[in-house]
């Protein structure tokens, strides 16, 4: 075991695998000998040569489109797109192509390869780098979207998403790149997708988060319990598709009060998705409506960005709303 | 003119600005230097989040701007906030920008280094690379659709021509003719990545030819070359005569950002190369031989223009954030009732449970 930062286990992540498995290649802008502008792939080119680690012209689309090709013809490619706002010139290439190869090809063409992005805000990073834009991909079937919160489930998550026969959003919270270190176990560790972290427990009421939400959260449970005594279950989705819809409703039905927590805006945003899976299987056991405590919906702000954001206050203030309600 | 600033002869190579508006084309690259080293500084002393400097471009970006009336209009990548300066745009809106202040004219929503003016025609840039050309060539379409004899300033890095961005620009430019000139600024480097490595093709100037329209490449460190050939492009197209791409060959002396370390991916050696060729030493050693301005002029400009920044700086420190209620007015005309909601309840939890706290992280690039 050794203590890694979150985006140092992204890394050990990709070497492992790479170590093992010699059709996994890594492709993007600045990934090669400057190691990405997070240096989540520093020394792969170093260790693996340019061939399978390499620099790509300014072009996401490019880089989703060949790592498409290089899929579907048995390689494995790990593309990584540099902020998830620049995400969207390669669009197309994701949701009508690599997340429909498989259904419009009757099984005959499958495309396993990992789209690896930092999202989320905390970096002063203003509008196009900070995006949280996860409900765009849940709502394309034919992928997989995960979001690690901790050094250890990302890197078990990430080696579980390149062994994926379908492919992954992988979203890593930026914020928590470097603001803690972990235990992460050595050689290969694998996390199963689409299951969910208890992260905290507790039944009086229960919040399901994800991401850089889940500090915030695991921050308002603790004040919740110093200031009166109540024991806050936090969850932490790490796979929001397909998702572990059993798991949530387990908790919800335990809990009876509940508070959803993302970055993203509201409306539409993936919190609406989990109050109405609680609307259709838990509703007989809800104490309490469900409250969302999520970005605001505007784009992203620069100088006001820590109003925008989640925050350990305005999760408590949900769950007073939650815990009080009768 | 010659690496060393000698060996120009006036009158040879039509167009050239009137030499009296030299020292004036001087002035503001030295302006644009000062400003990127003073931002630097305060972004070190954790003032201002976030520089992308524009040292080493000074000729690319001054001598193509100067190129333009006040009339045409300029879509601008994360370097060319000085040719807004020049255009007319005050410092102190430079400034109160560079730190989000409530005097920003964006609120404080973008990052730093992304300028805009509306008074000199300058457009709001997203970060999202390459996104602006197919929009300059959509208002180039619009002087042109009304009979008014203006143009479009595109400007791009070597890195933007591998967008969608740049191809669909220069395809739809070139089949609707529109009064555009694309001036990439080619610095050597996308980030880490070198502007050898965004193309197989001979030269970015060489890319036009496939879309039908002329194409140059230009010593980016000589201004004087730099305006031009970006003249010539502007006058062919306010006459009717379509496009053109200019390729200004320049070099970025300094990070990617204030955050970035170059050292990681790139040769000092080569960086020592430019910077024996900097443009602000060519261009005034040639002001010197012409007798336009000598070293105590020099001296006396740069000065005045540090004493004007302080000025800027001063003030935009007296200058809070904006206030919380801007969070919600600008996504649309009006704010819906949703987003007037989401703000009353912002200021519930304020008022309840106190400010938010600034956040940890930092840019990293
Ligand atoms: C679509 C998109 N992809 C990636 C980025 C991240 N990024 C910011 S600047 C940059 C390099 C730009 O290079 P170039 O166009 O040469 O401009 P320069 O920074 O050299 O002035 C990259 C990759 C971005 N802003 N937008
Ligand atoms: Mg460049």
């Amino acid at each position: 075991m050794t203590e890694l930062t979150l985006v140092q286990a992204v890394n050990d992540g990709l070497k492992t695998k790479m170590r093992e498995d010699e059709t996994v290649l890594v492709l993007g802008e600045d990934v090669g000998p400057k190691g990405g502008v997070f240096l989540a792939t520093e020394g792969l080119t170093a260790e693996f040569g340019e061939e399978r680690c390499f620099d790509t012209p300014l072009s996401e689309d490019g880089i989703i489109g060949v790592g498409i090709g290089l899929a579907l013809n048995g390689m494995k490619p790990v593309c990584e797109i540099q902020f998830q706002d620049f995400i969207f010139p390669a669009f197309d290439q994701i949701v009508s192509e690599a997340a429909k190869f498989r259904y419009r090809s009757g099984g005959m063409y499958t495309v396993p390869m990992v789209i690896r992005t930092p999202y989320g805000g905390g970096i002063r990073g203003g509008l196009y780098h900070s995006q949280s834009g996860e409900a765009y991909f849940c709502h394309t079937p034919g992928l997989k979207v995960v979001v690690p919160s901790t050094p250890a489930d990302a890197k078990g998550l990430l080696i579980s998403a390149i062994e994926d026969p379908d492919p992954v959003l992988f979203l890593e919270p930026k914020a928590l790149y470097r603001s803690f270190r972990q235990e992460v176990p050595e050689g290969i560790w694998r996390v199963p997708l689409s299951t969910v972290r208890e992260v905290r427990p507790g039944d009086d009421a229960v919040v399901f988060c994800y991401g850089a939400m889940v500090p915030v959260c695991e921050r308002a449970a603790e004040r919740i319990a110093e200031a009166r005594g109540a024991a806050v279950r936090v969850v932490d989705l790490r796979t929001l598709l397909p998702l572990d819809e059993e798991a949530v409703i387990a908790a919800a039905r335990a809990c009876g009060r509940v508070v959803v927590v993302h970055e993203a805006p509201r409306f539409c945003g993936y919190g609406a998705e989990i109050s109405a899976l609680i609307a259709e299987h838990a509703i007989d056991a809800m104490e309490a409506p469900v409250v969302r405590v999520t970005g605001f919906d505007t784009p992203f702000p620069n100088t006001l960005e820590h109003y925008y954001l989640p925050d350990a206050r305005r999760v408590v203030d949900a769950l007073e709303r939650v815990l009080d309600y009768e | 003119m010659a690496a060393d600033g000698s060996a120009l002869l006036p009158g040879r190579h039509e167009p050239l600005p009137p030499r009296a508006d030299w020292p004036g084309l001087y002035r503001a690259m030295l302006t644009t230097r000062l400003l990127d080293d003073r931002m630097l500084k305060l972004q070190r002393q954790g003032r201002v989040a976030f520089v992308g400097a524009a040292t080493g471009l000074e000729a690319a970006i001054h001598g193509s701007a100067a190129a333009f009336t006040a009339e045409d209009w300029v879509f601008s990548a994360l370097r060319e906030g000085g040719a807004a300066v020049q255009r007319g745009m005050p410092l102190e809106q430079y400034v109160a920008h560079m730190f989000g202040n409530a005097e920003d004219t964006a609120k404080g929503r973008q990052m730093p280094n992304h300028f805009q003016c509306r008074e000199v025609n300058f457009v709001s840039w997203s970060s999202v690379i390459g996104t602006q050309l197919p929009q300059a060539v959509g208002a180039a379409l619009a002087f042109a659709r009304r009979g008014e004899p203006r143009v479009v300033c595109a400007y791009s890095g070597d890195g933007a021509t591998s967008s969608n961005g740049f191809h669909s620009a220069l395809n739809f430019a070139g089949v609707l003719r529109a009064p555009v000139v694309f001036v990439v600024i080619d610095n050597g480097w996308a980030i880490s990545v070198p502007s050898s490595k965004q193309t197989a093709a001979r030269s970015y100037g060489a890319k036009a030819a496939a879309y039908g329209m002329p194409g140059t490449d230009v010593d980016g460190n000589d201004v004087l070359a730099c305006y031009r050939a970006v003249k010539e492009a502007a006058d062919r197209a306010r006459a009717g005569g379509g496009p053109s791409l200019v390729a200004l060959r320049s070099y970025r002396l300094l990070g990617h950002s204030s955050s970035d370390d170059p050292s990681r991916y790139r040769d000092e050696r080569e960086v020592e190369h430019w910077r024996r060729r900097d443009p602000l030493d060519r261009f005034a050693a040639l002001l010197e031989a012409e007798g336009l301005l000598d070293a105590a002029g020099r001296e006396a400009m740069a000065a005045e223009v540090r004493g004007r920044i302080t000025e800027a700086v001063a003030r935009a420190e007296q200058v809070g954030p904006p206030p919380l209620e801007t969070l919600v007015e600008d996504v649309y005309a009006e704010p819906p009732r949703h987003l007037r909601r989401q703000v009353i309840e912002a200021l519930r939890v304020v008022a309840e449970h106190g400010e938010a706290e600034a956040v940890a992280g930092r840019f990293p690039l």
